[in-house]
């Protein structure tokens, strides 16, 4: 069945990601343990990098804390169109709570299908998940062997899978707007404050371009 | 217990409360058009904002180095319609020789 399939195709292509989010976490100063911890329980790329991120820069953990859950809060919104289709009570819902995240809910509703929906939504997320779990020990344990990361490019491997991310949705003329409005704005006040609130902060531009 | 288990812990925990909370929100409360294109526009701004910093600071000051064209061959590869992985790699690929040749 193609349904099956493809969302599992999603989930190794997206899953093999994980072995950069390992390898930058370790390069960052994250244990293994931390780096597995993180695609385990948290399961959120953006959110994951963002976290290593802001405290490799020499953000506070609060700073990383508040950097991730607002990343991580678009899954809260994939998570109201999909219990609309899933429509789950008690430990399912609370299961694919967990595996909620842009692949699952993005395959789930290019579906045409109620069924093919629901399919999707779960062999994506666990696809995904799966793969991003075994990626993620396989790249942490690498990085200690790799040693000076920018000389394999770990350094880049993040910006450039949230370029990818990006990319798609700026065809639109307020989403473009924002996200340049965004990038100048984090680089120019970087410099006078706090790691973190460069990023955070540009939560304001939001609701500036969206706001009509 | 270090920072980096305190920010994990306390992230992951925050984190599945907000998909729960999605799964378990009234619609209604989401439906206003004002809400919708803003809570649209929240991720594309968080990104790209990471995107800056990732790319283009080290230790929160503004650097240019071999990550621009990184970030370069990752754009370009994108306006190519190129696979996944091979946007990734490529700029991967692209920053990791920049950066050798420097040195």
């Amino acid at each position: 069945m193609s349904v099956k399939r493809d969302s599992l195709s999603v989930g190794l292509a997206v899953g093999a990601a994980g072995v950069a989010f390992g390898a930058v976490a370790v390069a960052d100063h994250f244990s293994v343990a931390q780096a597995c911890f993180l695609s385990l329980v948290l399961f959120s790329g953006a959110s994951q990098f963002s976290l290593v991120a802001v405290m490799s820069s020499g953000g506070s953990a609060l700073s990383a804390i508040v950097t991730g859950t607002f990343l991580g809060g678009r899954n809260g919104l994939y998570g109201v169109r999909m219990a609309q289709i899933l429509k789950l009570k008690g430990w399912k819902r609370a299961l694919a709570a967990q595996i909620t995240i842009d692949e699952s809910t993005g395959v789930a509703i290019a579906q045409s299908e109620l069924e093919d929906q629901k399919t999707a939504f779960w062999y994506t997320g666990f696809g995904v998940y799966v793969f991003w779990n075994l990626f993620t020990l396989l790249g942490a344990v690498g990085a200690k062997a790799i040693g000076d990361t920018s000389a394999w490019g770990l350094d880049v491997a993040s910006p450039a899978i949230f370029c990818a991310v990006l990319f798609p949705r700026l065809k639109e003329r307020k989403m473009l707007i924002a996200s340049v409005l965004a990038f100048i704005w984090a680089l120019s006040i970087t410099e006078l404050v706090p790691a973190g609130v460069p990023i955070i902060s540009t939560v304001f531009i939001a609701a500036l371009v969206g706001w009509k | 217990m270090s920072s980096q288990w305190i920010a994990a812990i306390v992230t992951s925990l925050a984190c599945y409360a907000l998909k729960f909370i999605g799964h378990a929100i009234p619609e209604i409360w989401l439906s206003h058009p004002r809400v919708q294109r803003i809570t649209n526009l929240v991720p594309i701004v968080l990104l790209s904002s990471l995107v800056a910093m990732q790319a283009f600071t080290t230790k929160t000051k503004f650097m240019v180095d071999h990550r621009l064209a990184g970030i370069a061959v990752a754009l370009l590869a994108l306006k190519a319609k190129l696979p996944f992985p091979v946007v990734v790699i490529g700029a991967m690929a692209t920053s990791a020789i920049v950066y050798r040749l420097k040195i």
